[in-house]
């Protein structure tokens, strides 16, 4: 196996004052070349911590992040988020924001109509070149997580990370998107790590699902393979044994072994 | 199940395809007299309540003021007292003897450079005390000090180290109105979403396009709070600075109409001052909702 993204003995400690919290403990991974895997969790086991590791936008306490055997330690457009909020600056156009990403990533390897014709590329891919001249504002939740996509997509990002992409959406938006995400890496073959807490999601979308124990000192638990071949068509699997199989895996995980324990 | 599913789809995409032609033949579009016509119609529900208002004060004023022995001129005697001042404002026999143009001019130039030079100090510093925890620890407790500082108390200052009256009246302006534009820039900036900074990082944008493009549009609505509270008070210190350093300006010109006893001619001043006043925080505010159209947050 070919070690695409390494994490690398990675620990985080967050310290306030006298205080600190171990939040990851000696996390291992790798992913291959390609792969879609999903990393699932209760809420607070520290899985958007690890994803901001690997992003570079938070420092690992030990250990690290090697891409292609580099070490990446600060964030870069080679680690492209897609974030949960979509973040897509307000004051900006769907397409000024996608070209925010290209016109730095491309500066000099492509001219200026280049970068314009790769911005308007990348916004068909998600279906949103009708509203390349809209604002954040006057468009929907899910063109808005189909704009953050698309300029994700746009940095040609060796790693696309995304973070629980998904997770502000109403349901049906959300199946949408899932299957715009399912082809467009089975289109694209991009590497993808995803941030999810929805099982049937993690076992859709994923080759591999990362299932973490609950914080503090938060571990990979158990890495579950998804046999299932692609292209995937989501009714075919609601009754297809393997999945079934797979959601169950997850499910005993998260709901009999590492039961989310309430904070007090 | 499944049968009466399809029943239903067949069932609603019949007159469907019958409306559909009929829409797109009668195009609806507002004839255009009757756009004028609700055009005038706001226009009159906005503009004329004040007017109704302003005619009910100044009978009352009139009124109050008519009577023999009254301290203050009555809004006719105000007229009748000022009218060369109105209907020639641009008369200049040297001195300080001109019109009122010349005088608003020169007030409005003193506050147009004090207050430039306050917005460009006042956003460069609140950039900084926003961003840097420790500028803001060193700094913020002198300003929230020095901002209580009457305005007028910084111009026998100003006047001993300037030993000029123009400088002075700059300095008072800048003084007076760099605070809130400090103050407000600096929260914007402390204001800007986590997320914004994370996307600048990933797109690894270096400081001086981080700067441009990221911190000037997100702070721009809480910048444009603190230039709009400092035009006004720019506004409020003038006039008064005026008073103290004299020459040309609407400040002297009060003092002086006061110390001639020219009643009338310090409330036609008054009316002006107000009216500048008032178009000042307009034309700042227009300017803000026009840079900051699409800031809003969704």
């Amino acid at each position: 196996m070919t070690a695409y993204l390494k994490l690398d003995h990675i620990d985080k400690v967050f310290t306030r004052g006298a205080a600190t919290t171990e939040v990851l403990k000696d996390i291992n991974l790798t992913i291959e070349k390609g792969e879609y895997v999903s990393i699932i969790g209760h809420s607070g086991c520290g899985k958007s911590t690890l994803l901001n590791i690997i992003a570079g936008l938070t420092g690992a306490t030990t250990g690290g992040v090697l891409l292609e055997n580099r070490e990446v330690n600060s964030p870069g457009p080679d680690r492209a988020v897609v974030f949960q909020n979509h973040s897509l600056l307000p004051w900006l156009t769907v397409y000024e924001n996608v070209k925010l990403g290209v016109d730095k990533v491309f500066a000099k390897t492509k001219s200026r109509a280049e970068r314009d014709a790769w911005v308007m590329h990348n916004l068909n891919l998600v279906q949103m070149a009708h509203a390349r001249d809209k604002r954040p504002s006057e468009i929907s939740g899910g063109m808005k997580q189909r704009v953050g996509i698309a300029r994700a997509l746009a940095m040609e990002p060796k790693v696309l990370l995304l973070d629980e992409p998904f997770g502000a959406l109403d349901a049906l938006t959300r199946a949408h998107l899932q299957d715009s995400v399912m082809a467009l890496h089975q289109k694209l073959g991009n590497t993808i790590l995803m941030i999810t807490h929805d099982v049937d999601e993690a076992v859709l979308l994923s080759d591999r699902i990362v299932m973490m124990t609950n914080g503090p000192s938060a571990r990979i638990g158990e890495v579950l393979e998804v046999p299932l071949a692609r292209p995937r068509k989501r009714l075919d699997l609601a009754a297809n044994a393997t999945y079934l199989k797979c959601r169950q895996r997850v499910l005993e995980f998260l709901y009999e072994r590492h039961r989310f324990v309430e904070a007090a | 199940m499944n049968m009466t599913a399809t029943k239903i789809e067949v069932e609603t995409a019949t007159p469907a395809a019958t409306i559909a032609p009929v829409v797109a033949l009668t195009p609806k579009r507002p004839p255009r007299a009757e756009a004028y016509a609700r055009m005038a119609r706001e226009t009159a529900v906005r503009v004329i309540p004040p007017l109704v208002v302003i005619a009910l004060l100044t009978l009352v004023w009139e009124l109050v003021c008519r009577r023999a022995g009254s301290a203050l001129p009555p809004p006719s005697k105000v007229f009748a007292d000022t009218k060369e001042l109105i209907f020639d404002p641009f008369f200049d026999r040297g001195g300080i003897d001109k019109g009122l143009f010349w005088h608003l001019s020169a007030s409005l130039q003193r506050v147009a450079f004090g207050y430039s030079l306050s917005a460009i100090a006042g956003i460069a510093l609140g950039v900084l005390v926003g961003q840097s925890v420790w500028a803001m620890r060193g700094l913020d407790p002198l300003f929230q000090v020095l901002r209580t500082i009457p305005p007028l108390a910084w111009l026998p200052l100003s006047l001993a180290a300037f030993r000029d009256g123009q400088p002075s009246a700059i300095f008072v302006i800048f003084i007076t109105s760099i605070w809130p534009i400090i103050i407000n820039t600096a929260v914007g900036i402390r204001n800007i979403p986590q997320d914004y900074r994370n996307v600048a990082a990933v797109v690894q944008l270096n400081p001086l396009e981080f700067f441009a493009k990221i911190m000037i549009p997100a702070a721009a609505p809480y910048i444009f709070t603190g230039l709009r509270i400092g035009i006004g008070l720019s506004w409020l210190a003038i006039v008064a600075a005026e008073m103290l350093i004299g020459g040309v300006g609407i400040g002297f010109f009060i003092w002086d109409a006061w110390n001639s006893s020219h009643i009338s001619e310090i409330i036609l001043a008054l009316f002006y001052v107000g009216i500048i006043g008032f178009v000042l925080d307009r034309l700042i505010a227009g300017l803000g909702k026009f840079v900051t159209h699409g800031t809003a947050q969704n």
